[in-house]
């Protein structure tokens, strides 16, 4: 990578309007499909497939082809499905509040981190009907709407909050994604070869000329998605939590929820990101848009939010032992020693000790390190979420009816299924799309200008 | 000798198309992967099958109307029939009920004595063997198909050819005959054929209760005991809470130790055993003998009442204070006591029980000796031996098998099996194509006994008949009306054999009597009078044998909890009903104690080979703690290789190894260790409570000391502590005003952990078998869980039983979580599970604090026969794929009774809806009623100071409340346990 | 550079987006409308029988009593569809050989039962009970309609869950004197207009919960 490149600047040097532009729609409209990137659809695409016959059995056989038992009655679906959303955060956080922050930082990531989230929703979303018993049928009885039994769905379980959470999640994160990409489209509209392009990319442009007026209304519209969207980034994962918080499980009944598993949303999303985008900065050589201030800065929020999601894990153990509550206790002593304290030996490594490392200036910079790192954060954040529900379910109230859970090969066949629906759908969004903001970008370039020009900004 | 695949032929039509189903062996993936086809049709995917849901059409159903509807049968509503179900010659009256025809459900006849309305696992799991697939359906003589007819005229023929010979060569092996016309029948076929020899075999036999009494009385008689008045009981390695086709004694002598309404006291019992038993978890006061040394601990005891027995019995010091405790309660209690002999032990203990019962004066009072039971007691490894040894040595030409299963359970060393070879004629009558049948050549299948006529006597000697319920599906026969054939009867119906004989018994009005009999189902005035009995000389016999190596080994064989004596092998809610105390589904294993595991170097599920006298067996241990040291125990009743699709290759044959001699129990077995694993299905993971307030206990003196010694509280907020629950106003008024508000009171006091609610239950409920790989994932159905908690050190802990179903919560958790409402509460405090409204999120099991919700992973259904579908609730939803499911409360026997109460204008009476679980339970454990009404027997119950709610500090306002347990332990030795 | 699109576009996007929208509402509209039509409800469909009996004839026009042939509706929850020896009373004697009879002759000679198609019918999850409803004043027209001027037999109710809500909620409109319960043509006097139907049959107001009680979901699934 450039070395004359200061630490603070968002964007290399020499960068001109054309040559951002043309450097990121290269990608999209001239660059020859690389092997590699056929190898990593393939690939990809495989593990979707084995999604799908996972799928197929699940229909024929039910849900009993997984581990879940009694008592432990939600298993991997469910860990997924959380885990999966709290990926998604990071890009709503990302371009709506540090659009609202005017982090210019947030420009050359947003895209991509948009991206992220809505193949990560469409992940997540599989989950909550399949894991049902009956999905034929509760797909659509858990949607209100005039029927001929006379009867509505209940509005007072969490799952029903669930379905509008994310629903209404999915539908702002897409519009919002949408949106930012129009006069993109447009863009590689005039950049693109060949005529077919020209018009699929004429198409989705709606018609976007870049005139004064477009722009207006464009930054109106952008700024209201970011207001709608900034709510979302905390009422879905509070949302999510209240699955568990409502219950009166030992380990789920915690008022402490719904803000420490936003900031494990955060966390995870943003590892997520680094591990995405290293790898693609890399394959693409996009040094110069995302620098070292990027990863810097989002290697910061992940030791932020990291250290929040710390302290609900101290203040879980602190409200197990100060409650009193013989169940609580339990609780908290069948993590540190029962049959699954491998587990959280793992997590409390993962998501607490390792990413302390972060403090260090140094290792900030090293990008294989917060390669590494992100890595074992996201496994850390998966960790989490299986601690919460499988160790909390297998040991609650009543010894006689404790048990064991063991994940089978189905539950592996649609974790992996779910992470190669979501390679396959970013392979192809970095085939068909811009992967950064190439106006936003522009816009910069000149910002930067100026900042070394020492002219004030017009 | 008929081999493996001309068995196949017999088995059930299904298996003959191919349609390999067991009912209860659930693996998806067993019969068939997903074919390209469904694939495809699968992978179409959510879509499409969401369309296909979408708009849904009721399939055309045809209404097929009687012709002529036969008298008192109103469609829609069920009838109830009085009969009588026989096991281990012994008989219990039953009331079946009827739906068209069909018979469903089996409970205790309340006017029959060995019932009084409690029934055993055995009665309520029998209706599911009536509809057995796998039942014997067609006649094989020679080898070949025939009718009955021709059967017949070729039975005669033999029958002919004996007489001609004064029935030279021609033998009956029969089990204990118990059935008075059949016996009279058989005598009569012998005086025909005085040369003709009849045998009796049942591998759970008697012969030491028989031993005994000639031992003690020069005669041979059977002992009746009385429970009710007996403050204190002995119980020398017996298992009389378990006692077959016998609820009667766990009833009575639970109603002994209620606690309730103002019976402030309780018998006491003391138990020494080697084998944990339920009736050693009842015990109050347990000592761990091994199987050899309870006829030291006997001699003792016997000595310390007075008996005066030579020798010196050698029993540990720990042991000896237990003895003298004993006693002394004994003596305290003269004529309130009771000396309880188990069927596993020697003559000799039992003649000492008698001397001892004589001693305290408890004859008349509290044992009462009679004729026995069987028509004609016979010593019974003798007679199966004998018969072996003639057919050996080829003086048996015929041999006629009414019933039981020799060849898989005669005693080892006798080699039936291969003395049955010898045999030119070897005909056999019996339910299923067993191990016996297999090397017969002629077979006849047996009909069940809801499907024929006939009689038998209780314990006590009382005598009921057998009314058929349906005509036989499978074309079977009575033995009656086999053994007619020979005569050359063939058309013989026993119901007029039956009838010939009682018409003879009758005084006055025999039709009128005849009727009110099946009516009542007891033939009054049958109970056998008492036998005035006279103790001969101990000198003569009391003689204590010198005392067993405590090192060498020693082997125990039982019936098993489930399989029994391994009848009962092709039964599927048996085989998956949990045994009380391992908590062991679809295997027998090899128990062991902890010590003598540790000393060994074994393991749970490690496969050991028994081996003794050449012989050896190999099965998979499991640790009972209470288990005597240096000891094994071999559950009978598995390894069955001719059972039917369940039954067979389940578990280990520990018949095997059992000798004729000394058939329970024998020292000197060597243990040795193989690095074979054997996964056994076990329910229960955890035994301990983990100090939590689950099972509360109490001695007496405590109870009697601290009225409210059940309210230990964990952290309960003060506004809901020391409140009944339900019953009270205020706090805990019903969320929802109604006529009645229903409520369950499970006294565990009286709880002995029979399981006879838990088969009760499936049958009333339709509830699923799941098979052994599914129980090893914990998805049993069972909407009972009976819970076994163990407490105190492994060598001999205190035992404790809770049946675990849906409590209906009053604020229940269950409710706010379903997204579809799918289970929710009703005015009448019932906390609704509707099954077709379900989709299956399962939040409602992981929020129940009780874990008493059971989903359904697969379609469990699926795999059940057509002629299985006739044992089902029709009044009960059968429940498909992906639904949740829990107690209900048996709400459609409310409903019912709701509807029958309406339509009179009355309301419904205390006590007129029972739950199958209450029903069952012999001991009168569960109390339900509506408890609105402070005069209802359960308000009463639930109003006991010592009732609690089970995770009440939840606030989740529990319907079902339990009532501590109360043991009454000897201060003198409740200190210490050996 | 040249135009990619021609002036049409806009007035194509627009009417893309206006269609697509309307056929999302023509498909739920569509949902509704099968689940609803006779096709699926087989409201006022009729079925071939064995024999064409005609409730019409029987029931209009001789007058003959519900319960005469519906034996068990006052006492089970079945109502009891008549065996062949209760058509045999009457016509043994009375058109003892028409050949529309042959088959209840037969039946009735041979023993061989006769299979009708059911008309009314709910799901076997449903535990409806004839009794009840009839010993509460529900009338047998409430849900089957004027069976009197039915020639063959057919539904008039499409008996949804709905359906019987509507009255669960709501009882006093399908309410009359048990007396009528079977009487086909019946009109409320005045006096029973006024009437609270509820007390009349013994549903105390105070008790009201009675009412409510009959939405609770055990009193029809179990």
């Amino acid at each position: 990578m450039s070395q004359d490149l200061t630490p603070e600047s968002v964007i290399g040097p020499g960068q001109t309007l054309s040559s951002v532009t043309d450097k990121i729609n290269d990608i999209v409209v001239k660059q020859k499909i690389r092997p590699g990137w056929v190898l990593g659809f393939f690939i990809s695409f495989c593990l979707l497939n084995g999604f799908f016959l996972t799928v197929a059995l699940l229909f024929k056989y039910g849900v009993g082809i997984w581990g879940i038992t009694v008592p432990v009655g939600w298993g991997f679906d469910i860990i997924n499905f959380v885990w999966w959303i709290g990926i998604g955060h990071a890009g709503t956080l990302i371009s709506a509040i540090l659009l609202l922050f005017r982090q210019d930082w947030r420009t050359s990531i947003n895209r991509f981190a948009e991206a992220m989230t809505l193949f990560a929703v469409a992940c997540a979303a599989t989950y909550p009907i399949l894991h049902m018993g009956r999905p034929e049928v509760g797909a659509y009885w858990v949607l209100p709407y005039p029927n001929f039994m006379g009867m509505w769905p209940q509005f007072r379980s969490p799952l029903m909050w669930d379905v509008f959470a994310i629903s209404t999640y999915g539908l702002t994160s897409l519009l919002f994604w949408l949106v930012g990409l129009v006069p993109d489209f447009a863009t590689l509209r005039d950049h693109s070869p060949h005529l077919w392009q020209r018009k699929i990319y004429g198409i989705c442009s709606l018609g976007w000329r870049g005139s004064a007026v477009h722009w207006n209304r464009y930054e109106t519209i952008y700024l209201i998605l970011a207001g709608l969207a900034t709510p979302l980034v905390l009422s879905v994962h509070t949302i999510v939590s209240f699955d568990f918080a409502i219950g009166i499980v030992p380990g789920w009944h915690t008022t402490i929820f719904p803000p420490y598993f936003v900031a494990g949303a955060i966390y995870s999303g943003f590892a997520m990101v680094l591990t995405l985008m290293i790898p693609t900065r890399y394959f693409f050589g996009l040094y110069d848009f995302i620098t070292p201030r990027h990863l810097n800065a989002m290697a910061k929020v992940m030791l932020l939010t990291g250290l929040i999601v710390a302290y609900g894990y101290l203040i879980e153990g602190f409200i197990g032992w100060y409650s009193s509550s013989e169940y609580e206790r339990f609780m908290l002593i069948n993590r540190f020693v029962g049959p699954y304290r491998y587990f959280y030996w793992a997590l409390l490594a993962c998501n607490v000790v390792i990413p302390q490392l972060l403090w260090f200036r140094k290792l900030r910079r090293n990008v294989p390190f917060l390669f590494l790192i992100s890595l074992i954060i996201n496994t850390g954040m998966w960790l989490e979420r299986f601690i919460i529900i499988v160790v909390s379910l297998s040991a609650d109230f009543l010894p006689a009816a404790w048990g064991m859970y063991y994940p089978t090969t189905f539950d592996w066949t649609m974790f992996i299924g779910t992470i190669g629906l979501f390679f396959s759908l970013l392979f192809i969004f970095i085939r068909v799309l811009p992967l950064i903001s190439v106006f936003e970008m522009r816009v910069l370039v000149t910002e930067e200008d100026h900042k070394r020009k020492g002219k004030p900004h017009a | 000798m008929k081999n493996e695949s001309d068995n196949k032929m017999w088995r059930s039509i299904e298996e003959q198309e191919g349609k390999h189903v067991p009912q209860a062996r659930f693996n998806p993936f067993n019969n068939d992967f997903l074919s390209r086809r469904e694939f495809m049709e699968w992978s179409s995917g959510m879509v499409a099958v969401l369309s296909a849901s979408a708009c849904t059409r009721m399939p055309q159903q045809k209404i097929v109307p009687y012709n002529k509807t036969p008298e008192k049968v109103v469609p829609g509503k069920p009838l109830y029939f009085a009969t009588t179900m026989t096991l281990n010659g012994r008989a219990i009256g039953v009331l079946a009920e009827s739906h068209m025809g069909r018979p469903t459900k089996l409970d205790g006849n309340a006017l029959h004595p060995a019932s009084l309305g409690g029934s055993d696992a055995y009665a309520q799991a029998a209706v599911l063997g009536l509809y057995d697939p796998d039942r014997s359906q067609s006649l094989n003589m020679a080898g070949s198909p025939m009718y009955w007819e021709n059967a017949a005229a070729s039975l005669n023929a033999i029958a002919k050819n004996h007489l001609a010979r004064r029935g030279e060569g021609f033998r009956i092996l029969t089990e204990p005959v118990v059935s008075p016309s059949l016996a009279a029948q058989i005598d009569a076929f012998v005086a025909a054929n005085p040369a003709a020899q009849w045998h009796q075999y049942e591998p759970v036999h008697r012969d030491t209760e028989r031993e005994g009494a000639l031992m003690a009385f020069g005669e041979d008689v059977a002992s009746v005991y009385a429970f009710k008045p007996a403050e204190v009981v002995v119980s020398l390695d017996s298992d009389f809470l378990m006692e077959p086709a016998n609820p009667r004694y766990a009833r009575d002598f639970a109603s002994n130790r209620t606690m309730l309404q103002g019976s402030h006291g309780m018998s006491r019992l003391y138990s020494a055993e080697a084998s944990p038993t339920i009736t050693g978890a009842k015990a109050d006061n347990r000592i761990v003998a091994r199987a050899s040394e309870v006829e030291q601990i006997a001699a003792a005891l016997a000595q310390a009442c007075g008996v005066s027995v030579q020798g010196t019995p050698s029993v540990t010091a720990a042991h000896k204070k237990w003895v003298q405790a004993a006693a002394e309660d004994l003596k305290k209690h003269e004529g309130a006591s009771l000396v309880v002999p188990g069927r596993w032990q020697t003559p000799l203990v039992h003649a000492l029980a008698h001397a001892m019962n004589a001693r305290l004066r408890n004859v008349g009072k509290t044992v009462r000796y009679t004729a026995p039971v069987e028509v004609h007691s016979v010593a019974q490894s003798d007679s199966i031996k004998r018969l072996a040894l003639d057919m050996q040595a080829g003086k048996v030409e015929t041999v006629l098998i009414l019933g039981g299963n020799p060849v898989y359970n005669a005693p080892s060393d006798v080699k039936f099996s291969e003395s049955l070879s010898k045999v030119k004629n070897r005909i056999h009558c019996g339910l299923y194509v067993d191990e016996t049948a297999s090397q017969c050549n002629y077979h006849i299948p047996e009909a069940h006994f809801l499907e024929s006529w006939g009689d038998a006597r209780a314990y006590d000697g009382t005598a009921s008949l057998i009314q058929p319920l349906i005509a036989p599906l499978y074309g079977g026969k009575t033995y009656s009306e086999v053994l007619a054939a020979f005569s050359g009867d063939a058309n013989a119906k026993s119901y007029d054999q039956v009838r010939a004989y009682w018409k003879g018994k009758a005084g006055g009005d025999f039709e009128r009597s005849w009727t009110r009999w099946l009516n009542e189902g007891v033939v009054e005035g049958s109970a056998s009078a008492d036998k005035r009995v006279a103790l001969r000389a101990e000198g003569s016999w009391a003689k204590v044998g010198r005392a067993p190596t405590a090192t060498s080994m020693e082997v125990i064989f039982r019936p098993d909890a489930t399989m029994f004596d391994g009848r009962f092998s092709n039964n599927g809610w048996l085989q998956e009903m949990p045994k009380p105390l391992s908590k062991l589904t679809w295997d027998n294993a090899a128990f062991v104690s902890a010590a003598t595991a540790a000393a060994l170097g074994i393991k749970n599920e490690q496969v050991i080979r028994i081996v003794w006298g050449g012989k050896s067996v190999d099965a998979p241990v499991w640790i009972l703690p209470g288990h005597a040291d240096n000891s094994v125990t071999l559950p009978l009743g598995y390894g069955r290789t001719h059972a039917g699709r369940l039954g067979t290759g389940t578990g280990f044959n520990a018949y095997s190894l059992r000798p004729s001699g000394s058939t329970w129990s024998f020292a000197g077995v060597e243990i040795a260790k193989t690095d074979k694993q054997y996964r056994l299905a076990n329910t229960q993971s955890h035994a301990n409570m983990e100090g939590r307030p689950i099972v509360r206990t109490a001695t007496l003196a405590k109870a009697q000391k601290d009225h409210h010694w059940t309210h230990i509280h964990m952290h309960v907020p003060e506004r809901l502590q020391n409140v009944d629950v339900g019953t009270a106003g205020g706090e805990h008024a019903p969320v929802a005003p109604a006529q009645y508000q229903w409520g369950m009171a499970i006294n565990l006091s009286a709880c002995n952990g029979c399981n006879s609610c838990v088969v009760a239950c499936q049958a009333e409920n339709n509830i699923p078998n799941v098979g052994k790989e599914e129980v090893i994932r914990g998805r049993e159905m069972h909407w009972i869980n009976l819970d076994r908690y163990y407490e105190g050190d492994t060598a001999n802990p205190d035992t404790h039983f809770q049946p675990r179903m849906c409590v209906q919560c009053e604020t229940a958790p269950c409710e706010v979580v379903c997204p579809v409402g799918a289970t929710a509460h009703d005015n009448e405090g019932l906390n609704n599970m509707v099954y077709n409204r379900c989709v299956g999120t399962k939040y409602c099991s992981n929020n129940c604090p009780y874990k008493v919700r059971h989903f359904n992973f697969f379609e469990y259904t699926k795999t059940i026969t057509p002629s299985m579908k006739m044992v089902q609730n029709p009044d009960v939803t059968v429940r498909g794929r992906g639904v949740m499911e829990k107690c209900t409360y048996c709400v459609q026997r409310i409903s019912e009774a709701r509807i029958t109460a309406k339509n009179e204008g009355r309301k419904i009476r205390d006590g007129e809806v029972k739950t199958a679980c209450q029903t069952a339970c012999p001991s009168q454990a569960i109390f339900f009623g509506d408890i609105s009404n402070p005069n209802s027997l359960v308000s009463k119950i639930k109003a006991e100071s010592h009732n609690y709610g089970l995770l009440e500090e939840l606030n989740t306002k529990p319907r079902t409340t339990y009532l501590g347990k109360v043991t009454n332990p000897n201060t003198a030795l409740s200190a210490e346990k050996s | 550079m040249s135009q990619l699109f021609g002036r049409s576009a806009n007035t194509l996007a627009l009417l893309t987006i206006s269609v697509v929208l309307l056929l999302g509402g023509i498909g739920v509209g569509l949902a509704y409308a099968i689940q609803g039509s006779s096709y699926v409800t087989e409201v006022n469909t009729f079925k071939a029988q064995p024999v064409p009996f005609s409730h019409q004839h029987h029931v209009g026009g001789l007058g003959i009593d519900c319960r005469y042939c519906h034996t068990s509706v006052e006492t089970s929850a079945v109502a009891g569809v008549p065996p062949v020896d209760t058509c045999m009373n009457c016509h043994k004697m009375m058109w003892a050989d028409a050949p529309m009879l042959k088959p209840i002759r037969d039946a009735h000679k041979t023993g061989e039962a006769i299979e009708w198609n059911q008309v009314n019918k709910v799901p076997e999850f449903v535990y409806f009970n004839h009794s009840a409803h009839i010993n509460k004043g529900v009338s047998c027209v409430s849900c089957h309609g004027q069976v009197n001027e039915m020639p063959l037999m057919r539904k008039t109710q499409t008996l949804y869950m709905g359906f019987c809500l509507d009255c669960h909620r709501n009882p006093q409109a399908n309410l009359r004197p048990v007396e009528a319960v079977t009487d086909m043509d019946w009109h409320p006097d005045e006096e029973w207009k006024k009437k609270d139907k509820l007390v009349h049959h013994g549903i105390h107001p105070k008790k009201n919960f009675e009412v409510h009680q009959l939405t609770n979901c055990s009193m029809c699934h179990r």
